[in-house]
């Protein structure tokens, strides 16, 4: 491909600290595109298999969201929410961990690349090894699971009692960008772990797919405890309990503090930055296999 | 007999050597039953009693699917059988040389896989339900025994139906389009996402008596001594069981026949 551009110019002048700046901000990001397009390039040889594949994980996300209206449908509410309501919370934390998959899953395949030695061919190539192993086979079967939870979260929204403002769009927006970073994040720092423990990908997953089946239901189903270390500890509360509650406006059933509704994007740029130094510690303290 | 019985001990060995991972899938496992159990114990404090289920059932029904997971690997949407890459790759042409049946030979491999995960991972997981949900225990040796016969009669369900996505790989030259439906599928009509019986009353029965039930709802309503959708109580869900195994695993070898007489393998 021809496309060579690094970023559009930001500066008027050619060289200005600020144009300096934003080359080093979002080289990683062009970087990351290109790589990402690749692979969608290369899913594209293969187009049966590429459908096929998608309609399974639409089929998946399908399966778990009769799941949640058969649960609802016996129990009525669950900690006080509609089925609806339910649906809500389920879809707002199914988009974020698709999009947070489909752009930075592949991190969890850090340990194939330090046992078959690909991740120091990664390391001596002028990219970040972080985009590298991120963009790796970036597949858009992914969209197949995020396109199913956008509609299933249009379902929900055109039937909870919601004020249709400009204010709870920014506040759907937002809740949408930090969410999809909080899991960006817990997938990278639970990939790093590979870096110390081999075979650690598997109890990486108890939290990031565990994450994900516990946040799609009101977390107020699972009691004070387990919420406490799902907010204070891997903040995933964040990414669609603590935001619905603000949406709808509703009393937090465990009493926690009520400022903690506005915390979402403090805590996903906090979270950034611990995983980005995560990795930069994984990486200074890899050893390769020499393979 | 010998051979297959070397090979079901070369596959418990080979799978006994990844210490960290068991220890990692446990906790996955737990994990995953844990969020289960507390969700269907949030439906059942609303409603105590669905279907013939209670708050137990339920908890025990997601410990015994996370327990056969390893057993099963109903769960997997990756191939979960060498045979499968062995088909894309055309080193099936290997397997195919042996003087032994080709599905015998998966089948004594994927046992001794099996057996081992059971042991150290289901077993561990299952006990991990018992203690922090009440999940129910057999009452005796009896009960015991028709339990673990049918865990067994449930690994080789699990094999057939793996087997089978497998062979389809003859004919679509790549399986891991149905490995991925089934992967997704395959838990929803074994009952482990829900238990069969919160089902709608007519998918919930038509689903019972599925194969894929017998991995997970009839080792779970065995456990629990429940009346079998086939009727005949205890033996009844084994004999469904046996059934399923039987048939699938008939298919297995005879789609094995006409799938090695159409194979090409290219030289080189």
């Amino acid at each position: 491909m021809a496309d060579t551009r690094l970023v559009p110019a930001v500066g008027e002048r050619d060289d200005g600290p600020l144009r300096r700046a934003a080359t080093t901000v979002l080289r990683p990001f062009g970087d990351y595109r290109r790589l990402a397009w690749l692979w969608v390039r290369a899913a594209a040889q293969y187009p049966l298999s590429l459908v096929l594949m998608s309609l399974a994980v639409t089929v998946g996300v399908l399966t778990q969201v009769g799941a949640v209206v058969i649960v609802f449908g016996h129990a009525d509410t669950l900690a006080g929410f509609t089925v609806y309501e339910g649906l809500l919370v389920f879809a707002l934390a199914s988009s974020a961990f698709g999009i947070a998959d489909m752009c930075a899953g592949s991190v969890e395949r850090l340990g194939g690349h330090i046992r078959s030695g690909t991740l120091d061919a990664m390391l001596i190539r002028p990219v970040s090894p972080l985009v590298q192993v991120a963009a790796d086979e970036f597949s858009p079967r992914r969209l197949g699971k995020v396109v199913p939870a956008l509609v299933i979260l249009g379902v929900a929204l055109a039937n909870v009692d919601l004020d249709p403002s400009p204010a709870t769009v920014a506040l759907l927006v937002v809740t949408m960008v930090s969410g999809t970073l909080i899991c960006v994040a817990i997938w990278v720092i639970t990939g790093c772990l590979q870096f110390f423990v081999a075979g650690a990908r598997e109890a990486a997953n108890a939290l990031t797919y565990g994450g994900q089946a516990l946040t799609e239901y009101p977390l107020a189903i699972y009691g004070r405890d387990i919420v406490r270390s799902v907010t204070y500890v891997v903040p995933l509360a964040f990414v669609s309990w603590q935001p619905v509650l603000l949406l709808l406006d509703r009393p937090d059933p465990l009493g926690m503090p009520e400022y903690l509704r506005h915390m979402g994007p403090v805590v996903a740029l906090l979270l950034c930055v611990c995983a980005v130094l995560v990795w930069r510690f994984g990486l200074r303290h890899y050893r390769s296999t020499g393979s | 007999m010998r051979v297959h019985f070397a090979v079901y001990a070369r596959g418990l060995r080979r799978h006994s050597t990844y210490r960290a991972a068991l220890v990692a899938g446990l906790v996955t496992n737990s994990v995953f039953g844990a969020i289960n159990a507390m969700v269907l114990l949030a439906v059942f404090s609303a409603r105590p009693e669905i279907n013939g289920y209670d708050a137990t059932d339920a908890v025990t029904q997601v410990f015994v699917g996370q327990m056969l997971i390893t057993v099963t690997m109903v769960i997997s949407a990756a191939p979960s059988l060498d045979l499968a890459d062995r088909v894309r790759t055309g080193e099936v042409a290997i397997d195919l040389l042996r003087p032994v049946s080709l599905q015998n030979w998966c089948l004594a491999e994927d046992l001794g896989r099996a057996t081992f995960g059971f042991l150290f991972r289901g077993v561990p997981t299952f006990l991990v339900g018992v203690v922090l949900f009440g999940a129910v225990v057999p009452s005796g040796f009896v009960a015991a025994s028709l339990f673990l016969t049918s865990v067994v009669l449930a690994s080789l369900v699990g094999f057939a139906l793996r087997y089978l996505y497998a062979l389809c790989g003859f004919w679509m030259l790549d399986s891991r389009g149905v490995w991925a439906v089934s992967g997704l599928l395959g838990p929803v009509l074994a009952g482990m996402i829900l238990p069969l019986p919160l089902f709608p009353p007519a998918v919930g029965d038509v689903l019972r008596l599925l194969p894929w039930a017998s991995m997970v709802q009839i080792p779970a309503e065995i456990l629990l001594g429940k009346e079998s959708p086939t009727g005949g109580g205890v033996l009844g869900g084994l004999a469904l069981q046996a059934l399923w195994a039987a048939l699938l695993l008939g298919l297995g070898a005879w789609l094995t026949s006409v799938a090695t007489r159409r194979v090409v393998i290219q030289g080189g």
